[in-house]
């Protein structure tokens, strides 16, 4: 059965993106939304309300989550569907593609890089990584529980590209944080 | 095409095409309606019309319309949908509900035959009517035929 999307789509969508603003400006910084919403599985709330907030019909979608959510994002999001190497957002609940793969835009246009919104298991700020760079005066802890091994390498080797890359916004329940690409990332 | 795609295209355009009032009216004779929760709207946004001089070329921007839009779905799991010309929101979410409801079979022919048939019957009704006050100021142009 098709399930409902944003109860209120116009303050839903405004607070919800407000939230990711706020996420990607403070890296790490955990965001927490308070919306009335009832994704199909494997989506968290989260997902959900991230991805209607941003996918629309100018946005080519990749993701990995199935029939249900499939036909879900397709009604409420109204996006066309593309493989990994040519989305705009690519929505991973499980392993995430490699982030070489996924575009990461050119030096005259970095800014079509994709952005990857990624569902992991938890969310807790901090303790875990310590995070630098714009946006951030001297150091953010984020633990990210359920992220791919090796990320951290695979995200260090994104940065020499600069200014081309992908974005991440991470996902867990109602928790939003993200990881621009500016962002280092170490081990804590 | 499928009859049953054409047989919804056709319940679909007629309920667009009536009033609010005139559907509801209609209701009253039919079984209630399954209750039914709103998907998508509804919503009112602008759609641009294309055309097509002669049917054939270029297809052309011919001007932009206001329409409403709704989706619903039935707690039976059938999802509803109604685009309707202008602004009027009742009549969407209802045209929308009604579609849902148009989609089982149990409750077809009962609304098919309290809802949709005099509805069609009072649109050609309307439709004729036009076309004889139409008819009584028509001008006939064969003098220059006649007069050769």
């Amino acid at each position: 059965m098709m399930r409902p999307g944003f109860t209120a789509p116009v303050e839903n969508a405004q607070a919800c993106f407000r939230a990711v603003l706020d996420a990607i400006s403070r890296p790490g910084r955990v965001q927490i939304l308070t919306l009335g919403l009832t994704p199909p599985a494997p989506l968290d709330i989260a997902t959900a309300a991230v991805l209607l907030t941003l996918v629309d019909a100018e946005t080519p979608l990749s993701h990995d989550a199935g029939a249900e959510a499939d036909s879900w994002l397709r009604f409420h999001c109204g996006s066309p569907m593309a493989a990994v190497g040519e989305a705009a957002f690519v929505l991973a609940t499980g392993k995430p593609p490699a982030l070489a793969g996924l575009p990461a835009g050119s030096e005259e246009e970095p800014e079509r890089g994709a952005t990857l919104v990624l569902q992991v298991a938890s969310l807790e700020a901090g303790t875990g990584w310590r995070l630098t760079g714009p946006g951030i005066e001297h150091e953010h802890r984020l633990n990210a529980r359920g992220m791919p091994a090796g990320f951290i390498s695979e995200w260090a080797a994104q940065r020499g590209r600069f200014p081309c890359g992908v974005d991440i916004i991470l996902c867990a329940g109602d928790r939003v944080a993200a990881l621009p690409r500016g962002t280092r990332i170490e081990e804590g | 095409m499928p009859e049953d795609t054409e047989s919804r295209r056709r319940w679909m355009g007629i309920l667009a095409r009536a009033s609010h009032g005139a559907i509801q009216a209609r209701l009253g004779a039919a079984p209630a309606l399954p209750p039914h929760t709103r998907l998508r709207g509804p919503e009112t946004g602008l759609v641009m019309v294309r055309g097509r001089a002669g049917g054939d070329g270029a297809a052309f921007n011919l001007s932009e319309m206001t329409v409403t839009r709704c989706a619903v779905t039935l707690h039976g799991g059938n999802v509803g949908h109604a685009y309707v010309a202008g602004r009027d929101r009742q009549q969407a979410e209802l045209a929308a509900a009604l579609d849902g409801a148009l989609q089982d079979a149990t409750l077809r022919p009962a609304l098919m035959a309290t809802v949709i048939e005099p509805l069609a019957a009072a649109e050609a009704e309307a439709v004729a009517r036009e076309a004889r006050k139409a008819a009584a100021t028509r001008v006939q142009f064969f003098t220059m035929a006649n007069m050769r």
